[in-house]
Parts: C-alpha cells; sequence; structure tokens
C-alpha cells in the first residue's frame, strides 16, 4: 500500500515522523482516515485519539486534546496542543481536566457562545474518558 | 592598615564567594543547554503554525468575518502589555534590560494620551515596574514554582489576555520579551500579539487548493487563539534561554573578578608578612649589637 509522511506535533516538541499507510484522526466534524493521495484538507481536532498504521505495519495510538490537521496529498501534518502514547496516557490528567472545565462552567460568568463550547468540549472530554476505559 | 589575620579572614571570604559563583556559572551553563533544547524542540510546532495560519489567512483574505483578534477593535486607546522577564535575579542586566525597554514604552504611550494596563510575568518585572506604574499593574503571573516552563503555563496567559480582549479591556496587545540571540547577546524585543500581524510568505506549498472542514473563517477562529499562546510560549522558552545566558556571563565575570581581588589580596598578605619578619630580624639584630 502507498505510504506517506505523518507528523504528530506538539509545542514542546515534534512526537513522531515517519512513514505510515493510513492516519485515524478525530476530526471535529466526526472521525476521518487519511491515507496516500488525500485530497487537501484543513480540519480542526476534538480531544480524541489518533491510530496511525505505520509503513512497518505497527499500530500506534495517540491521545490527543484539540489541535488542527494539515493534510496533503504527499503527507499529513497533526499539530496537537497536547498529544501523549496512550500507552503513557495517564488517566489522572484527564480527570484534572475534566474537573477544570467543569470549574469554569460553575463560575457562570460566560457568555451563551463561551458556555456552549465549554459544554461541548466537557461531552467530548467525558466521551473520551469512555474510550479510554473501554481500551 | 588591615592585621595579617583580617587579610587571611577576607582571602577566604572572597574564595568561598568564588566558589559559589563557579557552581552558580556551571549551573547556568547545564540550564541553559536544556532550554535551548526546549526552544529548538519547539520550533516545528511555531514554524507549521505561521505556515497554517498564513495560508488560511489567504484563503479568508479581507473577509469581514474574519476575527476581531486579527483585525483589532479599530482603535488603539487601550494598550496591554505583557512584560516577561525571569524570575530570579544574579544574571547581570537581563531583567533591567527587559524592564527599561517596556518601562520607555509605557512613557511613550502615556505621553500620548493612551490608556496602560501591564500583566508582569516573572516576579522581577514586577519589582521594578511597581515602582512607577503600581497603579497600571491589573495582574501577575507567578512562573517560580514552575521547574520546566511547559505550554500549560503559557496556555494560562494565553488565555488570560484573550478573556480581556473578549471584555473589551483593551485595543491592542504587546508582548515584551527578550530575543535569545547569543550566550551573551539578549536582544528586549516587543512583539504585537492582538491585533495579530500574520506571517507572510512562509507557506512553502502555496498552490494546494485546501478544503476547510469546518469553514475557514471558523478553523481561523480557533487558530489565533492558540497563536498567541504559542507565541507567548516561544517568548517565555526564550527568556528562559536568555537569563541562562545572561546569569552564565555574569557569573563567569564574578568569578573572574573574584580571581583578581584574591590574587591583590594575597600578595598584600605576603608583603605584609615578609615586613613583618624583616622587622622582627631587625629587632633581634639590633637588640645583639647593643649587648
Amino acid at each position: 500500500m502507498a505510504d506517506f509522511n505523518f507528523e504528530l506535533v506538539s509545542p514542546e516538541r515534534l512526537l513522531l515522523s515517519e512513514r505510515v499507510t493510513e492516519v485515524v484522526i478525530p476530526a471535529t466534524e466526526g472521525e476521518m482516515t487519511v491515507m496516500a493521495n488525500h485530497a487537501p484538507t484543513m480540519t480542526t481536532l476534538k480531544p480524541g485519539v489518533v491510530t496511525v498504521k505505520t509503513a512497518a505495519g505497527a499500530t500506534n495510538r495517540y491521545v490527543v486534546f484539540g489541535g488542527f490537521a494539515d493534510i496533503l496529498p504527499t503527507g499529513c501534518t497533526l499539530l496537537a496542543e497536547s498529544a501523549v502514547s496512550s500507552d503513557e496516557f495517564d488517566r489522572a490528567s484527564l480527570d484534572k481536566r475534566i474537573a477544570a472545565v467543569k470549574a469554569q462552567i460553575d463560575e457562570n460568568n460566560h457568555s451563551d457562545e463561551h458556555l456552549t463550547r465549554l459544554e461541548q468540549f466537557l461531552a467530548e472530554l467525558t466521551q473520551l474518558n469512555e474510550i479510554v476505559v473501554a481500551a | 592598615m588591615p592585621s595579617l589575620k583580617d587579610l587571611k579572614n577576607r582571602i577566604a571570604s572572597v574564595k568561598a564567594t568564588q566558589k559559589i559563583t563557579k557552581a552558580m556559572k556551571m549551573v547556568a551553563a547545564a540550564k541553559l543547554r536544556r532550554a535551548q533544547e526546549a526552544a529548538e524542540a519547539a520550533r516545528p510546532y511555531s514554524q507549521r503554525m505561521s505556515a497554517v495560519l498564513s495560508n488560511i489567512a489567504q484563503a479568508v483574505g479581507g473577509d469581514a468575518d474574519a476575527p476581531l483578534l486579527m483585525t483589532g477593535t479599530g482603535k488603539d486607546q487601550t494598550h496591554l502589555l505583557v512584560v516577561c522577564t525571569a524570575e530570579r535575579g544574579l544574571c547581570g542586566g537581563f531583567n533591567g534590560q527587559i524592564a527599561r525597554f517596556a518601562r520607555d514604552h509605557v512613557r511613550k504611550l502615556l505621553a500620548q494620551g493612551k490608556t496602560v494596563k501591564i500583566i508582569c510575568v516573572g516576579k522581577k518585572g514586577f519589582d521594578i515596574l511597581r515602582r512607577e506604574f503600581a497603579s497600571l499593574i491589573i495582574d501577575r503571573v507567578d512562573l517560580r514554582e514552575v521547574k520546566k516552563i511547559g505550554f500549560e503555563n503559557a496556555d494560562v496567559i494565553g488565555k488570560k489576555i484573550i478573556s480581556l480582549f473578549e471584555k473589551s479591556e483593551f485595543d491592542v496587545c504587546t508582548l515584551f520579551y527578550s530575543e535569545f540571540k547569543s550566550v551573551i547577546s539578549q536582544v528586549p524585543t516587543a512583539l504585537q500579539l492582538i491585533p495579530a500581524a500574520v506571517p507572510e510568505g512562509v507557506s512553502a506549498d502555496t498552490g494546494a487548493i485546501y478544503e476547510y472542514e469546518p469553514d475557514a473563517g471558523e478553523i481561523l477562529s480557533d487558530l489565533i487563539p492558540r497563536n498567541i499562546s504559542v507565541q507567548v510560549f516561544r517568548a517565555l522558552l526564550e527568556n528562559v534561554a536568555g537569563e541562562m545566558g545572561a546569569k552564565m556571563s555574569a557569573m563567569d565575570n564574578a568569578t573572574r573578578n573574584a580571581g583578581e581581588m584574591i590574587n591583590k589580596l594575597t600578595l598584600n598578605y605576603n608583603r605584609q608578612r615578609q615586613a613583618q619578619i624583616t622587622k622582627e630580624l631587625i629587632e633581634i639584630i639590633s637588640g645583639a649589637e647593643a649587648l
């Protein structure tokens, strides 16, 4: 199968840069699978799990919290706000994030639009929590 | 004239100081390397970020619904200055340099009749600016407890700036930090965050027509707040590297000065000791002659 270059970048460092055949990314509008020669697309991400199939055949999973993806026929770059390999993923940090968002909603001084965004974010985080527990 | 014992004590104390400054220099050198590595590692993200940003900005073009964060409020009455300095001193003129640069800027703005608000990141800048502009400082961020600056620290500051902007607390936001040129040279720099100056001509992959999901405007309004946090993060990293560089050269100077001082004191000490021996000899000889 044709492979392409995939890069996973977090603000702190370049996490991954290698040849892959298939990447499943949690885009805001639903999950999408990127393969070689994908049409150029730019999309935002929601918190979720990125599944990477490398050219060597291994499957790696990473947990990301938001960010965006820049997809070109020749490669795909994922700029994640924070990304960790699912093996190293720490449940406590997710719980902390959920608690922080809940606290923000409880502050109750937000505009409606902002509140909706926060609630959506909370829903996405909770969903991610379930996925991780199931895995 | 200090006695021999006094001189001895002084030499011992200067030697102790020299040991401390030498150790501090070594620590700063190790930390500098780490800070440089961190700055290096953060580079790919900010590079891609600006490439993507300029791509989208071109796609959106002069659209009326471009986010306010990019276009600004159209006024420039109230200025928010985010001044990033170090948490600790003993690093030469590093903190003073940034604070002075920011102070001149504040004075200029005040002279033009603008309203100025200041957020201080780091204790040292706060201490310096407080003397003159205590009433203008609206907030301060303390990073003293932070061992290694992560993106979360920058994100907190970024979110703070954005929420102030959404409450229309200011029109223009400028970030003050020290650009790390080399170990011996750090240049205080002002960077305008809001309205965001969109980087131009960095897009390497022009020609590709992107599909946007959701639409370009929405991605842009998601990207720009992120970009602010990234800029703050970069500034903080540069600051840490700069601080360590400045500390290293300051401590190097201190060590050298202590060395010179020890040489001078030792010379003095030996001279006095010799004088004393001569004096004693003369006393003995003249005593013997008198007999």
